[in-house]
């Protein structure tokens, strides 16, 4: 009964720990190890511990199919779970790179996404007069009315269909968003039914080509050019706001407008300006805020099942790793006992198994970070964004995700490695003398 | 069946290793039975029964542009079309963003094409000449506590009333049930009445999101289809008609390969398991050579020993792996609920029947090395402990 209970304080100890490792910054373990080497290097128990560690790894090449077991195992776990959290990572990211401070979208009140939302011309108008608008060298206030409609065009690989975003700009959107870059071809010329695709949009669909024709609404359009943003507006094909209102029926309206404000400090009076306007039922938002709320549902899904499918296998591997190390103490148990007959104590055994199980962890979380690095960094996908059409991105593998994954691989060999550590410190010295 | 206690005995003789092992193997399955039912929940979508004899009808361009009214009685006319029904997108919040449901506006029989959902006669018929009525299936209504005569306000992100108002208050009327419990992830959505809709909108009057027809015979959908669309070629709203099954998958697949990532991820837990139970199976073998000479001292054929090992092995990852995947069947109904559309009712027969499979292809796979070792065993050696 004793026993049974000393066992379980034992247990709930290691789970505070493990959880505490799992929370703890990196400064923090840094430091933890920092003072462990300084302990091993100068202490006299540390010296001890250094000594068995070293006699524990240098036997590792001895128990090498047992030992891959850990490294592999945690791998697993690592390179599962640092490539699922690269694919939310890379989702946030692309959106977040979309928005800015001095950017906003002007939609009508109660819209959710630019898809939903319709502008009509005089509203336009209007928001155009509106101070705090930055204007070019011309003068001229930079707004794009934007029109975003979606069209149904089949996709590379599958040929399912998908939709596709189509975006009518006005003239005002090269000042607005200088970050495009015409890659090849040129701009489209307003007043044709020519677009220009994304290099996103062109990678994911059949038949954006250069000079390739799409047909929408029985009118063929021209792709005339390919251009690349590094942001959403990757996955878009662009057109003249006008032109496509035309096709797409929609008269004089479109869906939002684009501003390019004069500064960040400038939103509150615009935002205030516009609510005052009596002629105006919007909503307006910084292009930062709508677009980290567009991510925000799939990121934080994407975390959940990462953390879901990356604890189940993390229990997986924390059994594996227990199973090869209580053979490694067993098979070492007759210089342990040694080693403990002639004067080393507990502690430094206890040392040596666990650096040794979290070593071998953190060899499988290098092992597993690296495999989900090559090759799941830069992997490009697509999913259905909030305007019902694809938004493509890559998957982000950053130095931030590494680290956690490498934290959980440390957490996995610390639980893996406690409990045969302290079965090697207890065994009594004579029955494990007298083993085999 | 003979020597299960003996296969028993030998998979326990390590009582915490073999626990270890089952508990390792338990983890993948549950997994597996997880992420498979999610990938069975998506797969749902594309192969409905009980819409093989419906097809959509919607613009070509996609389906988030809208059709003329006049084509609903040109489809009518169409051979092989029993009945037409039209519904429109709302996309209407209640009270936050966060409890995301379909919401529609539908035709008056709308709820005649929909065999699948079962609703008292007295409330359909209060819905139909309900104008402000709504009708909503079973889980939903539980969810936020609904009865029949409650006032259900909607904000509108699409479509405001045509005084500017977004605010659109609907009378609840009905309540359906999916008749098949395996459709319960169908239930959370509501209807309201197209009339309605239509009248009091702002802008888009007179045209309809998307025609649904029902068949007169699923054999004969290509030719209906075509026929259907041939009726506004080259015009300006030239349409798309396909089966509703094809429509969902198209619609699904969307979203992500489902099936991608659950094969990639199961892969690599795979690949881990393999060479985790591998490992467990060579030493388990290694340490009972003596006792496998043994075995064969009396009278074990070469055969026998390897079947006996490979038994052991099978039954080693049988454990393990039934285990997992019943606990993934206690697990998935309690959360289907939770995650709407994420997770199906249950565990279904393709998932155990998929995962068994794998079980015993694990088994033998693991096995194999190890009960060829026991086989090959030279009795003399072996007792030697050379």
């Amino acid at each position: 009964m004793r026993k049974f209970f000393a066992n379980l304080g034992i247990g709930i100890l290691l789970v505070a720990v493990a959880v505490l490792l799992a929370m703890a910054p990196w400064v923090a373990l840094v430091a933890i190890a920092v003072l462990l080497a300084l302990w091993m290097a100068f202490g006299r128990r540390g010296r001890q511990a250094w000594s068995v560690t070293r006699v524990g790894i240098a036997t590792i090449p001895q128990r090498l199919g047992s030992s891959s077991v850990v490294i592999i195992g945690i791998a697993g776990v690592v390179g599962v779970l640092v490539a699922l959290l690269a694919m939310g990572e890379g989702f946030q990211a692309t959106l977040k790179q979309t928005g800015s401070d001095d950017t906003v979208l002007v939609m009508r009140a109660g819209a959710n996404a630019e898809l939903n939302s319709v502008l009509m011309h005089d509203a336009v108008v209007q928001i155009e007069q509106t101070p705090g608008i930055l204007k070019d060298s011309t003068g001229q206030p930079i707004v794009s009315p934007e029109l975003v409609v979606v069209a149904s065009l089949p996709r590379k690989g599958s040929g399912l269909d998908a939709n596709v975003e189509i975006r009518g700009v006005g003239p005002q959107v090269w000042n607005l968003r200088p970050q495009v870059k015409i890659t090849s071809g040129r701009k489209f010329t307003p007043g044709l039914r020519e677009l220009i695709a994304g290099k996103g949009a062109q990678a994911q669909f059949q038949g954006l080509g250069l000079g390739s024709t799409i047909k929408l609404n029985n009118q063929v359009w021209t792709i005339v050019g390919t251009f690349d943003s590094g942001d959403a507006y990757d996955s878009d094909l662009w057109g003249d706001a006008d032109i496509v209102a035309s096709t797409y029926r929609r008269g004089d309206s479109v869906t939002d407008a684009a501003v390019k404000l004069t500064g960040p400090g400038a939103f509150d009076a615009f935002k205030a300006a516009l609510a005052a306007n009596p002629q105006l039922t919007v909503d307006v938002q910084t292009t930062r805020d709508y677009f980290s709320k567009q991510s925000e549902g799939l990121a934080k899904l994407i975390r959940i099942i990462g953390g879901v499918v990356g604890t189940i296998m993390a229990i997986g591997a924390v059994f594996g790793a227990l199973n090869t190390m209580y053979a490694a103490v067993a098979t070492r148990a007759r210089e342990i006992a040694t080693l403990r007959a002639i004067g080393f104590r507990g502690l430094p055994v206890v040392v040596s198994v666990l650096l040794e199980t979290m070593l071998l962890a953190l060899l499988g979380g290098v092992l597993g970070a690296a495999i989900a690095w090559l090759i799941f960094d830069n992997y490009t996908v697509s999913t259905l964004s909030q305007n019902f059409s694809q938004v493509v991105f890559n998957f982000k593998v950053s130095p931030a995700l590494v680290l956690t994954g490498l934290k959980w691989a440390l957490v996995i060999g610390f639980v893996g490695g406690a409990f045969p550590a302290l079965r090697a410190a207890r065994l009594p010295v004579t029955v494990a003398l007298r083993e085999q | 069946m003979k020597y299960l206690h003996l296969v028993w005995a030998a998979l326990f003789r390590r009582k915490t290793r073999t626990l270890f092992t089952i508990a390792s193997v338990l983890a993948a399955f549950l997994l597996f039975g997880l992420l498979d039912s999610v990938r069975n929940a998506f797969s749902d979508a594309g192969n409905s029964v009980a819409g093989v004899d419906r097809m959509i009808t919607m613009s070509k361009i996609s389906f988030t542009v809208s059709q003329p009214q006049s084509l609903l009685a040109r489809i009518e006319a169409v051979p092989g079309v029993k009945e037409v029904a039209y519904a429109n997108w709302f996309g209407g919040i209640y009270q936050d963003p966060k409890n995301f449901f379909p919401n529609e506006a539908v035709s008056p029989n709308f709820m005649d094409l929909f065999s699948e959902y079962a609703i008292p006669p007295d409330q359909l018929a209060a819905f139909k000449n309900t104008r402000t009525g709504c009708i909503v299936g079973a889980s939903l209504a539980k969810k936020f506590g609904w009865k029949i005569g409650d006032k259900i306000p909607l904000q509108a992100t699409i479509f405001p009333q045509k005084d500017g108002s977004n605010t659109w208050t609907f009378d609840l009327v009905g309540i359906f049930h999916a008749r098949d419990p395996k459709e319960k992830n169908k239930e959370p959505i509501l209807f309201f009445n197209w009339k309605y809709f239509d009248e009091a909108r702002q802008f888009g009057n007179g045209r309809i999101g998307w025609y649904i027809e029902k068949l007169s015979d699923p054999n004969q959908a290509d030719q209906v289809a075509k026929a259907i669309d041939a009726i506004s070629a080259n015009s300006d709203h030239e349409t798309k008609t396909e089966s509703e099954n094809a429509f969902n998958r198209s619609f699904v697949s969307q979203f992500a390969d489902i099936g991608l990532i659950v094969g990639g991820i199961m892969s690599a837990v795979f690949f881990t398991l393999i060479l985790l139970t591998g490992n467990t199976m060579a030493q388990a073998v290694r340490e009972r050579i003596p006792e496998l000479a043994v075995l064969k001292t009396i009278g074990f054929s070469n055969r026998g020993v390897l079947g006996l090992v490979l038994a052991e092995s099978v039954l080693l990852i049988l454990l393990g792996g039934l285990i997992g995947i019943g606990l993934a069947a206690v697990i998935v109904p309690a959360m289907s609920s939770k995650v709407q559309g994420l997770l199906p009712d249950g565990v279904r027969w393709n998932t155990w029947a998929l995962g068994v499979a794998l079980m015993f292809g694990i088994g033998l796979l693991i096995g194999w090395l190890p009960a060829l070792r026991g086989m090959r065993l030279k009795i003399v050696d072996a007792l030697a402990g050379r």
